[in-house]
């Protein structure tokens, strides 16, 4: 039997090129752990049935000698990622049935290195929330406490890296759907800059904010996977020319800095401070200076990303109508059609967001709600790069607290929104931010894992890859 | 504050129908939520804050197919939730 719990990419593919074991016996692993614990946890909201072909072609590949660094790895989706053939529902009655016409371009690049999907995971519905409790499929169990959430909205995706159901995963970040989760479950997200990976085939939800990332238990397997799928693509218009992308920063002895009164931010978890603290003195200890950089506007990221996002996902939800695809609920006449499959196809929290979207962005709030939020967003993006002038990373945690209870928020639509407080501001800034784990809280016996964010100037991944490496003593 | 009138006009204005149940439970919802994102309303609109183009500018490219006709007929008629002979079905209009 392969041991899959500290394998990584590096590892699985000298073994596999060294024949010590074949993509087939490698998928199976997985595909047995989802048999085993995928029941309790749901993770998966389908098992690819031609896993093991995928896993055949892949050792075809790397008999023929011509293997690249992902061939054979197995791979988890998440489930508003399009993959040609294949069922795509974004966690949503509205598409129960919607197969998807054509590869999204990560996905066109992963087929390219001769990946193993092996299913598409759980989320909330259309990527909004933070807990996946809003997927139409029930909840995702968190794998070290299944009393509790795994995070959201890439829950699925975190939970079954961390449950050995999967390698690697691939999520989506519009407000911290990759990085929250990542925290939730011990392991390692990243949202990459805004532009850095297409977004073709990716589900919209809120398009200026969206981007596509890598979930895994080391910092080198996203930085592998992050290689792989970034790149300009003229079918994302918003993706940078690969002269930007290409470019390598100089990085000397990068200097941290934190947002100016973080440490006496009320309202998130006092475990999550001490762990933060001490995690700063960890980097200290390595030979970093951190000083405080000044973020006067951070305190409206989340008011103005709610007006940003919720105007965004109104714009985007409207083309499921009904009429062209996804569930159809007849109704008297065309317009009653509309009505009735939207009533019935999309959830409450995907109603309660394009009510409000609708809001913000009616004739006599937009200036108040939409323009001014876009303004705010501007502010912020000054004001990282200000601080970046004197910084080269900032540092906060990931969360605001460990993973909670399942139902906790439920009710509670604006503390389910809180939960994103420290990593909206960074999609908001459309720099990149990667989750490491830092520590536990015990609690019910469990060890509830920690995160800690660390955030770069745009496209400069490889700086949060040097010193999330360092931090965490990865080589 | 809003009403329940409000709170059916966006609705209509969304195309969703709402139950009642669920108009009053966002009504109550909803108010908090506006009430939060309201801190924004401190910032000033004025001065260097009037809204800048950025660095945001429009990419094009020249207006031509990219696919061959009929690539994806199939595809897409299979995901249509009505069709007939090659055509997506709706309801009559007038």
């Amino acid at each position: 039997m392969i041991d899959v719990k500290n394998l990584t990419i590096e590892k699985a593919h000298k073994d596999l090129v060294d024949g010590k074991y074949t993509a087939v016996e490698l998928a199976s692993v997985y595909l047995e752990n989802i048999k085993k614990t995928d029941g309790e946890i749901h993770a998966y909201l389908e098992v690819f049935s031609d896993a093991l072909e995928q896993a055949k072609k892949a050792d075809e590949i790397i008999k023929s000698g011509k293997a690249t660094i992902l061939t054979g790895i197995p791979f988890s989706i998440k489930d508003n990622t399009m993959i040609e053939g294949r069922k795509a529902s974004s966690g949503s009655k509205i598409l129960e049935d919607y197969v998807s016409t054509y590869d999204a371009t990560v996905i066109a690049k992963l087929k390219k290195e001769g990946v193993v999907f092996l299913g598409r995971t759980n989320m909330d519905e259309f990527a909004m929330g933070s807990s996946t409790e809003n997927s139409a499929y029930g909840a995702t169990k968190n794998p070290i406490d299944a009393e509790r959430v795994p995070g959201g909205s890439s829950g699925g995706a975190a939970a079954s890296v961390a449950s050995g159901e999967a390698m690697v995963a691939l999520g989506s970040d519009t407000g911290g759907s990759i990085r929250q989760p990542a925290s939730f479950c011990g392991l390692v997200g990243l949202k990459p800059t805004y532009g850095a990976v297409s977004r073709y085939g990716l589900m919209a939800m809120g398009s200026s904010l969206d981007q596509i990332g890598p979930i895994g238990k080391t910092v080198s397997d996203a930085e592998t996977i992050f290689n792989v799928i970034k790149g300009n693509d003229p079918k994302d218009s918003t993706t940078a020319p690969d002269s930007i992308l290409k470019k390598e920063n100089e990085n000397g002895k990068l200097r941290l800095g934190i947002p100016k009164g973080l440490l006496e931010t009320k309202g998130f978890d006092e475990d999550i401070l001490v762990n933060f603290k001490e995690s700063l003195e960890k980097l200290k200890q390595l030979g970093f200076e951190i000083k405080e950089v000044d973020l006067p506007n951070l305190k409206y990221s989340l008011p103005a990303y709610y007006v940003i996002v919720t105007a965004e996902v109104s714009a985007n939800m409207a083309r499921f109508d009904g009429m062209r695809f996804g569930k159809r609920i007849s109704g008297k006449d065309g317009i009653e059609d509309y009505f009735l499959s939207r009533q019935a196809g999309l959830g409450k929290e995907v109603r309660r967001r394009i009510i409000l979207g609708t809001y913000v962005l009616s004739s006599g709030y937009y200036d108040a709600y939409y323009n001014k939020a876009n303004i705010v967003r501007d502010l912020i993006k000054d004001d990282y790069k200000k601080a970046f002038e004197a910084v080269d990373i900032i540092i906060t945690p990931t969360a605001p607290s460990v993973a909670f209870k399942i139902g906790k928020n439920t009710d509670d639509p604006l503390q389910m929104y809180l939960e994103d407080i420290f990593t909206v501001p960074i999609n908001m800034a459309g720099v990149p931010a990667i989750s490491v784990p830092s520590g536990f809280k015990e609690i019910d016996g469990k060890k509830m894992p920690i995160g800690i964010q660390f955030i770069a100037p745009h496209f400069a991944e490889d700086k949060l890859f040097d010193v999330s490496k360092m931090f965490l003593g990865e080589k | 504050m809003l009403e329940i009138k409000d709170i059916e006009k966006l609705a209509k204005l969304a195309r969703i129908k709402l139950d009642e149940d669920e108009k009053a439970r966002l009504l109550k919802e909803i108010d908090p939520i506006l009430n939060y994102v309201a801190q924004i309303q401190e910032v000033s609109s004025k001065g260097d804050n009037a809204k800048k183009a950025g660095n945001v500018k429009n990419v094009m490219r020249d207006d031509e197919a990219l696919n061959k006709t009929g690539q994806f007929t199939d595809v897409l008629i299979a995901d249509m939730p009505e069709s007939k002979d090659g055509f997506l079905k709706v309801k009559k209009i007038l």
